[in-house]
């Protein structure tokens, strides 16, 4: 820092032209047109017990759905890949699919060019959706109800199940929207044109399914009453904590969580509105980090720094991310951690790190303090969950490193409520593991249902 | 470098590739393009009676496409030249005498009567062709008219045309084969006792492409109706090549000089007909899908092969593989082969087991101590080489042959050669002979 008359921070809004913003928040990858499609199509081998299926965590039979693409068959496709995903939409915009099924594609081993397995769901599932028709049937009513907590991708994909299977689901969501984080967490170039919410519509036209917005657990809704009005429950709470940096400044103007930040980003339709700092710093190594980084450079920020406290090979967000980060001007830097907001009158001005040494796995501050100027400092280090309505009766839920604890089945410690998503202990963190907690817990909840009414007729 | 010139009944081209008589030979410009492109000869495309015939003014033409929309199968409902016969005498007439190193056929079809036959055989010698090819070949709409294949469906009438021929003209007569018979040798058997020079084959097949699901009408689609049109290119090249190697193996026509055409598309197909005994080649699709160009790769992927292979001239390597064309109950039934992964090319796409565990013996696995891992089961490999069509990755399966014992039948291999023919399995097992031999009647074509 210098000496000179104290300065002033710099963030405001309309920094950008309005073409600048588009571009910068544009589809990251635009859609494929019918001929690439095809060819693209073309490439996949239709492996035996393919390694991409293997790979994917909604198992999507992926060589079948391809051949249906090259077949014309592009609804067809669709139905295949949403038989196993039904938000197979939003994953194939938003999964690593550099790490799951194109990582172990053949064709990356062949020539180290996979099959764009992503692109092409997109294609597909895209045809079927703009046809604005729903593949799917109800089967008869049961005249079972269930509660569904959280209009996330697992909530939603386990509604979506159930009420396939002929039962009536109620979904209790917190915010105003459903969509969970496709509607206020994914960056907002990976989800162009409302895909959120045109997803949830689409997903909702198989009938039988209500949202209730604005009902959160423990405060509108209580888990007792649920379990004693339903005949199921199903949790997919997500993680409404954020970690705190427990870093000397961190309450400073212009410090901001960055989870919240990317959902006011989500929902502001005027993106010439949102302001942004000129300098701005990350602090943190996910797919948040990331996204926040490169959203605040589409907005306009001029200088952009992710700071990392391990090295670049810990980092979370995957290699394919951290390269979109690069292209798209932000720096990361590694092995720095914060030491402390540096503010002025109340506002960021700064962030002093100290640089550790990574070393078997543990970090060793190095007692060196690197100081980066900034206007705005996000911290994306991390979500927990909040327990809150999960433990207010005698018997509550069993947690486990701070999460709900699950069977393979998705049941939780008490009984007739399931749970699935980012809030239950050992998921990935990743949309389309949380669609797979779903459909899971909602096989096993049609399976209980229907023993226990088969039982109670006989 | 290699010599890629040939001499073809007497008539010479710088290389044996010509244009087959087709679309691409219907005119001067045309033919100029393809000699300015390289091409050795042309078999103009063929000439009939006037009024000349008419077109269809709808789609001629339909495909079957592979991959990434590779044309690998087309046809046609295309008739005979359909401009008067002075224009293209006149134009024969021209280019010939512009490109006089090129092969110049004009191939012919008119009713099938000794008159008319006479009467064009006289203009075209005027015109300086090197020689006629008779279209007994085109199995669409000439052929209801009693012309094309309905001639070369029946072996009296081509002897009949050919002797004709030979009577009212002293050019070099081809005969061009329809491949729409059951079997091939009795048309080219009658093409030579009518003293044909050659033959020329395979015409197109018979054939409809697919069916419009819309309209339910076959494809290409005329107002609502389709018609069955010729089938050429990649696809048919398998069965030309069969055509061509029976009629070379054939006692009775064993030596008639041939000229091969079907789904020829590079320099490797050429060099598989001339290997069967063709003396030069006719090429039309691959020119219709890409151009005359592609007699560049030809012409330059036949030489460098000759080159490597130290063959000096076409003659050097023409009808090698004849001899090597058997019938089924001579292949050696001591030759036992297995197949082979090499796992370092391997990319572990499963094709090869799926395709044996579902449709043949259960010898590749999918799995070996938990790893995915595609691995030869010796003692169920019959070695019958699917494995190898599946996979994509060109030799990373292969066939070794083994030797003294063989894990899957759990007997020895006997060293010598054995057939069928005295198998004891085969009630019609020649006794007190150990096997039949192959009979010995192919002479070496390149002597």
């Amino acid at each position: 820092m210098t000496n000179s008359a104290p300065r002033q921070p710099d963030i405001r809004p309309g920094r950008l032209s309005e073409e600048a913003l588009g571009q910068g928040f544009s589809d990251l990858h635009p859609a494929l047109e019918p001929h690439e499609a095809l060819v693209e199509a073309d490439r996949c081998y239709f492996c035996y017990d393919a390694p991409c299926m293997q790979a994917c965590p909604t198992a999507i039979d992926i060589p079948l759905f391809i051949r249906e693409i090259q077949a014309h068959n592009p609804k067809g496709a669709a139905k295949t890949i949403l038989s196993a995903n039904i938000l197979g939409g939003m994953c194939a915009r938003v999964c690593p699919t550099e790490t799951l099924c194109e990582e172990v594609c053949v064709r990356e081993t062949a020539e180290g060019q996979p099959v764009k397995i992503g692109m092409l769901q997109r294609f597909a599932t895209d045809v079927l959706m703009e046809a604005g028709t729903h593949p799917f049937q109800r089967a008869a009513p049961t005249g079972q109800r269930i509660a569904v907590v959280g209009a996330g991708p697992a909530g939603l994909s386990a509604a979506h199940r159930l009420a396939m299977k002929g039962h009536d689901v109620t979904i209790f969501e917190a915010r105003e929207k459903p969509g969970g984080l496709n509607e206020y967490g994914i960056a907002a170039y990976k989800a162009t044109e409302d895909f959120a919410q045109r997803e949830v519509e689409f997903l909702l036209k198989i009938g039988g399914i209500t949202i209730e917005t604005k009902k959160a657990l423990g405060h509108d809704i209580h888990l007792a009453e649920l379990r004693k009005e339903y005949d199921a429950v199903f949790l997919g709470l997500g993680l409404a904590g954020v970690n705190a940096l427990g870093a000397e400044g961190e309450t400073a103007s212009g410090a901001h969580d960055a989870v919240a930040w990317i959902a006011d980003l989500r929902q502001t339709r005027d993106l010439s509105e949102l302001p942004v700092g000129r300098r701005v710093v990350v602090i943190g190594g996910g797919m948040t980090a990331i996204d926040a980084g490169v959203q605040a450079k589409a907005l306009g920020a001029e200088e952009v720094t992710i700071a990392y406290r391990r090295g670049r090979e810990a980092m979370n967000a995957s290699a394919y991310e951290q390269e979109v980060a690069a292209t798209r001007g932000v720096h990361l830097r590694f092995n720095l951690q914060p030491k402390r907001i540096l503010a002025e009158n109340g506002h960021v001005m700064g962030i002093e790190l100290e640089r550790t040494v990574s070393q078997d796995g543990k970090l060793t501050l190095t007692g060196e303090i690197v100081t980066i100027e900034a206007d705005q400092v996000f911290k994306a280090i991390g979500q927990s969950f909040v327990a809150d309505g999960t433990s207010e009766e005698a018997a509550s839920i069993s947690l486990e490193k701070g999460r709900i604890k699950v069977d393979a089945a998705r049941r939780t410690s008490l009984e007739g409520v399931w749970a699935g998503g980012d809030c239950v202990v050992g998921g990935e963190d990743l949309t389309v593991v949380a669609v797979e907690d779903g459909k899971i817990a909602a096989e096993d909840i049609h399976a209980t249902l229907m023993a226990a009414t088969k039982v109670a007729a006989e | 470098m290699a010599d890629l010139s040939t001499s073809f009944l007497g008539i010479s081209s710088p290389n044996p590739f010509w244009l087959a008589s087709a679309p691409p030979t219907d005119k001067e410009y045309n033919v100029q393009r393809a000699f300015e492109a390289g091409w050795g000869g042309v078999v103009w495309k063929t000439l009939g009676e006037d009024p000349p015939i008419v077109n269809v003014n709808g789609p001629r033409y339909g495909a079957i496409h592979g991959p990434d929309r590779r044309l690998i199968g087309l046809n046609n409902i295309e008739l005979i030249t359909d401009r008067a016969l002075d224009t293209n005498l006149e134009e024969i007439a021209r280019v010939k005498r512009n490109w006089p190193d090129r092969a110049m056929i004009v191939s012919l079809m008119v009713p099938c009567e000794e008159a008319p036959w006479q009467k064009i055989l006289a203009l075209v010698e005027q015109t300086g062709a090197d020689g006629v090819e008779l279209n007994f070949g085109c199995p669409h709409g000439m052929s209801e008219r009693g012309m094309g294949s309905a001639v070369g469906q029946v072996p009296e009438y081509i002897e009949m045309v050919a002797r004709w021929c030979k009577e009212h003209s002293k050019l070099p007569v081809i005969v061009k084969l329809t491949p729409n018979i059951t079997d091939i040798r009795y048309p080219a058997r009658a093409a030579k006792k009518g003293g044909a020079d050659a033959v020329s084959l395979i015409n197109t097949v018979s054939s409809i492409m697919s069916i419009d699901l819309d309209n339910f009408a076959p494809t290409p689609t005329i107002d609502g109706k389709g018609s069955h049109g010729g089938y050429c290119g990649p696809a048919v090249k398998p069965i030309a090549l069969n055509m061509v190697a029976e009629i070379a193996r054939d006692p009775e026509t064993v030596g008639i000089p041939m000229s091969g055409i079907g789904g020829i598309t590079t320099w490797r197909d050429a060099a598989e007909f001339i290997a069967l005994g063709c003396g030069t080649v006719q090429v039309c699709t691959a020119a219709m899908t890409y151009g005359f160009k592609v007699v560049k790769e030809m012409a330059s992927g036949l030489s460098d092969w000759m080159d490597e292979k130290g063959y000096a001239s076409i003659e050097d390597f023409r009808g090698r593989a004849a001899p090597n064309v058997t019938d089924w109950q001579y292949l050696n039934l001591n030759y036992v082969t297995k197949a082979r992964i090499d796992q370092d090319k391997c990319i572990s796409c499963g094709r090869c087991h799926i395709a044996c565990e579902d449709t043949s013996h259960q010898a590749i696995t999918n799995m070996v101590d938990g790893v995915r891992k595609f691995e030869v089961i010796d003692e169920e490999c019959v070695g019958c080489n699917l494995c190898v069509n599946v996979c994509p990755v060109e030799d990373c399966i292969t066939m070794e042959r083994i030797a003294a014992y063989d894990p899957r039948t759990k007997k020895p291999i006997p060293d010598e050669y054995g057939n069928w023919t005295a198998h004891p399995n085969n009630p019609m097992a020649v006794e007190k002979q150990q096997f039949a031999p192959e009979p010995a009647t192919m002479p070496d074509a390149a002597e």
